[in-house]
């Protein structure tokens, strides 16, 4: 059900709860495991569109994060039968275990049109009952825009990211150690573990500080660099954080944000964002370097997008993505601070970008040393 | 960047005829390219021998070879029209082929041809094994264990190193042609032999075979700034071992991890960029190990392939419209996504249902072909469906074959089988891919064997078996309702979602079509349309490209203004293949050209009439009545064109017109009057127009009956078939016994037809048009062969040259009669026979026929376009077509056969038709043309050597004058004993050469050594265990041009005469014209 009283029938599954979340859909082909154990979609109910789901389980190595945040999860077939042999279990197992609700069996396409014509909207995954009352609840559910979900996900101590994970699958692979190791304080505003492993990976080590952490706090662990992950809800609504980051561009430390932490630096440089109508959530959107004119295929999952006229005159807009020409990725003309809007990390997705993690470490280097 | 803009004139090389492993997709490619081009204002030289083609209507390219695609004639249109650049990515294996030893040979260089696309190094370092092996090797992508040989003792090396079983695959063939699985020694030996021999550099691959590993497929696009995309991931039913183009195939890739898919991604994009494809599509193939995940790659095909065809139409992405746009400099993000108009083309489709390929065979065309899939290809067509889901695809997609399956069984087809399959033989039959695996599945399941057992035996991944499983569980479910009353609309529409057809119900629940379908309607439970459109709903898609499928909301918006729906031929076969979808092509051209909103409604992915901008609405959907109807209960067109797809929409027509359904042109009783046997006896008799006597019968005393009553030769076959299936002419009551037994089981219970045969009369085809009043003959062809093989399979040949200005008016005259009579508005082909300057009719076709786009390049009018508009209600006379054009030019249309690819069976020609395409030699005189039909079909007439006849008792007295000619010509006369006796006494020199039992040295070391350059062989039997049989089989493998009649060796002469001491000259068909 969605609140302008558009509903849909299915088959349920997975948790028995009712599921709220803004509903929005995501056009990549795999990856429904790591989509689903992504903490940006915290709040969100995602629609796959691509139609036959689960077909290859869930195993807990592809997870990108322990916990499922999403509010629901909707798709055309959910399979009966897993083929993989990774698998450990099925995908309705785990949303069960997960506390998410699923549906399957409905037009998805059709839902995904009223999105796409309509923005996206709240909506509920519970079963049929009074429709008045249902809509009525959907209407009292908050919205996207002003909701803080990084404190619901971002919740630890500062821990250290550990190496070691070493499936033969991992996008890691594909990354070559960098020298000399650098130390990197991650802000988890919801961060993907990928984009950690990329960090450890590209030769950083990798210390985890809380959202509300404060500048002070990070850098007293003396960091060369700083990394600000990727996280759910509306960014405007994090002013804590863009306080705390606003500090530490002041240091001229090295800073590289993936998706929210693009965000929250286009916040932290005096920029602002908006509402996308339907966001861009896919595995196949083509952004544009402006300075060599490559495309590559990205990963995107993001409601909110920079707006490029507010962004002050020492920012420069370094990637778009040219299927709706929209910013994908600022650069500091002086400082050390780059950011993305999309998943260099991938996971799922193109291992395209996976260079930006060495660009960062460059970057760090250089900086380190002139320090030195 | 933008287009370059130092070159200006481009040549494009096609595919030359269809063959196995090569089909209507280059047509598709090539016209896309050829399109593309002229767009940026590229002045375009194309060459292609193959006559059906929409590439080679003269309107497709500036300057139109109709010429074989071999290099000599390439290098001399390449020397006259002096291109800047060579595009060879997009006319298949042929032109890659092509192109290479056009390099080889230095032409290119020489005139300064460019090649564009891809150079001469990539192709190499793709094509060949060893070189592409060297390249993997130093990108660290793994590869299976293999070793290249180019002689026998490097094969004996490598079987040391790699082992049994083994793969052996040639380098630069295509279609896997001469590879294959080796599983003892003796085969190994065989196989690699073949592959050396078959293999243009002498060149095998011996790899250990992976028995069980999944394969898949990247479709990818790469441009000249490195940007990368990857069109569509394609997973392969079957796993290792079948080829892909004989494997059933679904997109996307459906059991990968993203983490697993991405390193196939990553692995794609290394290959391209070590190979060096700089731009345009390409084919990567993986194998996958399902035990650990295991990847290795197979092979990369540096160009537009099949493959890239069906990707194409299942994401909607134009790859070779791109490529050819990328080979002129563009980069992909310059160019524009054609379906959403508004994003652009440098990004990968997402799609939102699954596609499922299955292909199409014709093994019951060569008994004695041993029918396993291996790695060589076989099959001869194939179907694409679209579902939402798994189960609804392959569902469709069965039902799309037109081969009787209406889905994963529970059809009339099943219900009518009466075979019982053991324990062991499911397992054998699950164990070695054969035709119809599927059904093997679903005896297997329904005999209660495991997913377990099934994926051990079969290797096929367990989640289709379990999704089959499904399928066939809710079937039981059906089943259990009992009857069609007790269907409710939520099951009912349930089971639609899974696939499940109208004649399913029909056949579980003994009920009619009809019934089902009125039932169906009643619930409400009707299809919905949903677009093909690239990104999954992302994005506002403006190309209407629709499929069906049973959910909650439609996206077919049908418009006010006047349509027609133009049915098409469906999976290629053997009998119907690109010569109709050509003609769907003209239809919906001219509807368009009329300002008529064209629908085209076709299921075959190969071809250029499912290309999305051909037509106003696209229905990618299969061609049985439900599908067709339900598209016309939602478009409403005013009329429906049957004519142009072959037998498929003519089978449908009477359906469709009962089911209300306005048939546009010729009535539906026009068709049936020219159909039914008795209402057409009737209707040539009341015409005064003479017929071979010609009666039914059923069962074998009845046959035996009829043949003594009309008399010996008779012609015996099935009633109802196409393309002359299981016809056979019987000489006397010991062949008709025999015969009669097989044609019993292929007419499925309906009559056999038996009929008087006129031995060695002249067979002719008569295309003709007319709009009710007004018949004007399109051409008269004259076969070359005599009656008695198949229209379809002989040469033949416009303007006629053996007619007297007589017969040809009694000819003309006939069919203005029978068009008049059948009141024929469109096209009407008619065979007669000719027998003693009689004119015999022997079939009538109130449609187009096979020949229609020889005739329409032969005479250079479009006659596929005006018959379509003589059925939206014009006249001739308006549309300025009134009289019989008779060219002053020859055109030669000659047939070409698989038989390479079924090494059992024989190789002479017979009523039931087994060509697969056709090449056309254009040239002002009889001989040239001829030379040049049979160069374009790959038998090009040698000018000096040695050349081997024998023929049969009755053809002897002809044998002098030809062995005459052939001294003439220089050739040196090789003959057994009894010919060469003959041969002698006429005063001519021959050389006497044992037979096959006399003893060695004999004729068959004679082909196997590569001796003779030509071979003249009638048939004295149909046995094909014969020693003549055996000769025949080596000498079309070794490629010597084989003749098997006496006027095709005519012909030959003829041809070779003309080639005496004259060059060849090539010539644009816009020359002929003008």
């Amino acid at each position: 059900m969605l609140e302008d009283g558009r509903a849909f029938r299915g088959r349920l599954f997975g948790s028995e709860r009712k599921g709220f979340g803004e509903v929005v859909f995501n056009t990549a082909l795999t990856g429904y495991q790591e989509i689903i154990t992504d903490p940006s979609y915290a709040g969100q109910i995602v629609t796959m569109t691509a139609t036959q789901i689960g077909n290859y389980g869930i195993n807990a190595e592809d997870n990108e994060c322990e916990k499922a945040w999403l509010g629901g999860f909707v798709c055309r077939e959910l399979s009966s039968i897993v083929s993989n042999f990774r698998s450990e279990k099925t995908l309705s197992e785990f949303l069960r275990e997960q506390d998410v609700p699923g549906i399957d069996g409905l037009d998805t396409r059709a839902l995904t049109l009223h999105l796409r014509k309509h923005g996206a909207m709240r909506g509920v995954i519970a079963p049929a009952q009074d429709a008045a009352a249902l809509l009525a609840d959907v209407k009292a559910s908050p919205t996207m825009e002003g909701q803080d979900l990084v404190k619901v996900v971002s919740n630890r101590a500062p821990w250290d990211m550990q190496a070691g994970y070493e499936s033969a699958f991992a996008e890691t692979s594909v990354l070559k150690p960098l020298t000399p190791r650098l130390k990197c304080a991650a802000l988890d505003y919801g961060a993907k573990t990928n984009i950690l492993r990329c960090l450890v990976q590209t030769g950083f080590d990798v210390r985890v500080f809380n959202a509300t952490a404060k500048a002070e706090e990070i850098l007293a662990w003396g960091p060369d660099a700083v990394f600000l992950s990727n996280g759910p809800g509306d960014p405007a609504a994090l002013d804590y954080a863009i306080a705390e980051i606003k500090k530490l561009i002041a240091r001229k430390l090295p800073i590289f944000g993936i998706c929210l932490g693009h965000q929250l630096l286009t916040w932290a440089f005096g920029g602002r964002t908006y509402k996308l109508k339907f966001g861009h959530h896919a595995a196949n959107h083509p952004v544009k370097e402006l300075a060599t004119g490559l495309v590559e295929i990205t990963s995107q999952n993001h409601g909110f997008a920079t707006d490029p006229k507010s962004l002050p005159a020492d920012v420069e807009i370094s990637h778009m993505n040219i299927n709706d020409n929209t910013v994908s990725g600022i650069r500091h003309k002086t400082l050390p601070v780059f950011s993305v809007q999309y998943h260099p990390e991938a996971s799922p997705g193109p291992h395209d970008s996976l260079h930006l993690f060495k660009r960062f470490h460059a970057m760090a280097v250089e900086h380190s040393s002139v320090r030195a | 960047m933008p287009k370059r803009t130092d070159i200006k004139k481009i040549m494009i090389i096609g595919s030359g005829p269809i063959i196995i492993g090569q089909a209507c997709e280059f047509d598709y490619s090539g016209t896309q390219a050829c399109k593309a081009l002229r767009e940026e204002g590229y002045e375009v030289i194309l060459v292609n021998s193959n006559p059906a083609t929409i590439m080679t209507d003269p309107e497709m390219a500036d300057r139109t070879y109709v010429e074989p695609v071999t290099p000599d004639i390439c290098a001399r249109i390449i020397e006259k029209e002096r291109p800047d650049a060579l595009l060879p990515t997009l006319g298949g294996q042929t032109a890659l082929n092509c192109a290479m030893a056009l390099f080889q040979r230095g032409v290119l260089e020489k005139f300064g041809v460019e090649m564009i696309g891809a150079n001469a190094e990539a192709i190499h370092k793709a094509e060949d094994r060893g070189a592409f092996k060297a390249a993997m090797q130093r990108i660290g992508i793994g590869l299976p264990n293999s070793r290249v040989a180019h002689t026998w003792a490097e094969c004996q090396a490598a079987f040391t190193a790699v082992g049994l079983p083994a793969v052996i695959r040639p380098g630069f063939t295509m279609g896997g042609t001469g590879g294959g699985i080796a599983f003892n020694v003796e085969e190994y030996e065989e196989i690699c032999r073949k592959g050396l021999a078959l293999s243009p550099t002498s060149e095998v691959l011996v790899e250990e075979y992976l028995a069980g590993w999944k394969e898949f497929e990247l479709e990818v696009m790469r441009d000249k700034n490195d940007n990368f995309v990857v069109i569509c991931s394609i997973e392969n039913l079957d796993p290792m071992g079948v080829h892909t183009g004989d494997s059933i195939t679904v997109a996307p890739a459906l059991t990968l991890t993203d983490k697993e898919y991405q390193q196939m991604r990553d692995d794609a994009k290394a290959i391209m960029r070590e190979i060096g494809v700089e731009t345009g599509g390409s084919n990567v193939q993986f194998a996958v190990d399902p035990r650990n995940g295991r990847r290795i790659v197979i092979e990369m095909n540096p160009r537009v392939s099949r493959s890239s065809a069906l990707a194409s139409k299942a994401t909607g992405f134009p790859i070779a419209k791109f490529a050819a746009k990328l080979a002129v400099g563009y980069t992909l993000d310059e160019l524009q996504n054609d379906i959403t108009k508004a994003t652009p083309a440098s990004f990968e489709p997402s799609i939102d249902y699954i596609v499922v390929k299955t292909p199409r065979w014709a093994f019951e065309k060569f008994p004695g072909a041993n029918p396993v899939l291996t790695t060589q290809m076989k099959s001869v067509g194939e179907a694409m469906s679209i579902g939402r889901t798994f189960k609804e695809a392959i569902q469709k997609a069965m039902r799309s074959l037109e081969t009787g399956r209406f889905g994963f069984g529970a059809d009339r087809k099943e219900a009518l089988e009466t075979r019982k399959f053991s324990r062991q033989e499911l397992k054998a039959g699950l164990i070695v891919p054969g035709v119809e695996r599927i059904f093997m599945i679903r005896r297997a399941l329904r005999a209660g064997m495991t997913t377990h057992e099934i994926c051990t035996y079969s290797g096929i991944d367990p989640w289709f078996i379990d999704n089959f499983r499904e399928i066939l569980e809710f079937e039981r479910h059906l089943r259990g309702l009992g009857t069609l009353d007790k269907l409710d609309a939520d099951t009912l529409r349930e089971a639609k979602r899974m696939g499940f057809a109208d004649a399913q119900f029909a056949t579980m629940f003994n009920v009619s079509e009809m019934a089902v379908r009125e039932h169906r309607k009643k619930l409400g439970v009707t299809p919905v349309y949903k677009l093909v459109d690239t990104c999954a709903a992302e994005f506002e898609a403006r190309t209407p490209y629709y499929y069906s499928t049973y959910e909650e909301e439609t996206e077919v918006a049908p418009s006010d203004r006047r349509k027609v729906m133009v049915i098409g031929g469906g999976p290629n076969r053997i009998g119907q293949g690109i010569e109709f979808d050509y003609c769907c092509v003209h239809a919906s051209m001219a509807l368009r050209e009329l300002g008529i909103e064209s629908i085209m409604v076709n299921s075959n992915p190969e071809t250029v009439s499912t290309d999305f901008d051909i037509s106003d609405d696209l229905f990618f959907e299969p061609l049985t009545f439900e599908d067709v109807m339900n598209i016309y209960d939602v478009m409403k067109p005013e009329g429906v064109i049957v004519q142009f797809g072959g037998q498929t929409p003519i089978n449908l027509a009477r359906k469709l017109h009962e089911a209300g359904v306005p048939i546009i042109g010729t009535s539906v009783d026009s068709i049936d009057t020219a159909s039914d046997r008795e209402k057409f006896h009737a209707l040539v008799k009341q015409l005064g127009i003479k017929q071979p006597k010609g009666t039914m019968a059923t069962g074998i005393d009845g046959a035996l009956a009829a043949a003594r009553d009309i008399g010996f030769p008779v012609l015996v076959r099935p009633s109802f078939v196409l393309g002359g299936r299981a016809m056979e002419i019987c000489y006397d009551e010991g062949e008709l016994r025999h015969f009669v037994g097989l044609a019993v089981e292929a007419a499925e219970g309906k009559p056999i037809l038996i009929d008087q045969f006129l031995d060695s009369a002249i067979e002719i085809d008569v295309d003709c048009i007319s709009d009710g009043e007004t018949t004007v003959i399109a051409g008269i062809m004259e076969q070359i062969e005599y009656a008695g093989v198949h229209s379809g399979d002989s040469m033949c040949s416009i303007p006629t040259r053996n007619l007297s200005e007589n017969v040809l008016r009694d000819i003309r005259e006939t069919a203005r009669k029978l068009a008049k009579a059948l009141n024929v508005k469109g096209l009407m082909n008619v065979q007669l026979a000719i027998k003693d300057d009689q004119v015999w009719v022997i079939e009538v076709n109130p449609r187009a026929s096979r020949t229609v786009p020889f005739v329409a390049k032969a005479i250079g009018v479009p006659i596929a376009k005006l018959a379509t508009k003589v059925m939206c209600g014009h006249k001739l006379r308006d549309l300025g077509f009134t009289d019989e054009i008779v060219p002053r030019h020859y055109s030669i249309k000659k047939p070409v056969f698989p038989f390479n690819k079924f090494p059992g069976a024989d190789t002479l020609l017979a009523p039931e038709m087994r060509s697969t395409g056709e090449v056309m030699g254009i040239d002002v005189t009889y001989g040239r043309a001829m030379a040049k039909a049979q160069a374009g079909a790959s038998q090009a007439l040698p000018r000096k050597g040695k050349v081997f006849i024998s023929v049969k008792k009755t053809d002897k007295q002809h044998l002098p004058p030809i062995a005459q000619k052939l001294h003439e010509l220089g050739f040196e006369i090789v003959a057994t004993k009894g010919t060469a006796d003959i041969i002698r006494a006429a005063g001519i020199p021959v050389q006497s050469v044992n037979k096959i039992q006399e003893g060695r040295p004999n004729v068959l070391d004679l082909v196997i050594n590569g001796e003779l350059v030509l071979l003249i062989n009638t048939p004295s039997g149909k046995d094909p265990h014969t020693d003549e049989a055996t000769m025949r089989k080596k000498s079309i493998m070794k490629g010597v041009p084989t003749l098997t009649t006496l006027s095709a060796a005519e012909a030959a002469i003829k041809a070779m005469q003309s080639l005496k001491g004259e060059e060849e000259t090539v010539r644009p068909l816009q020359e002929f014209y003008a």
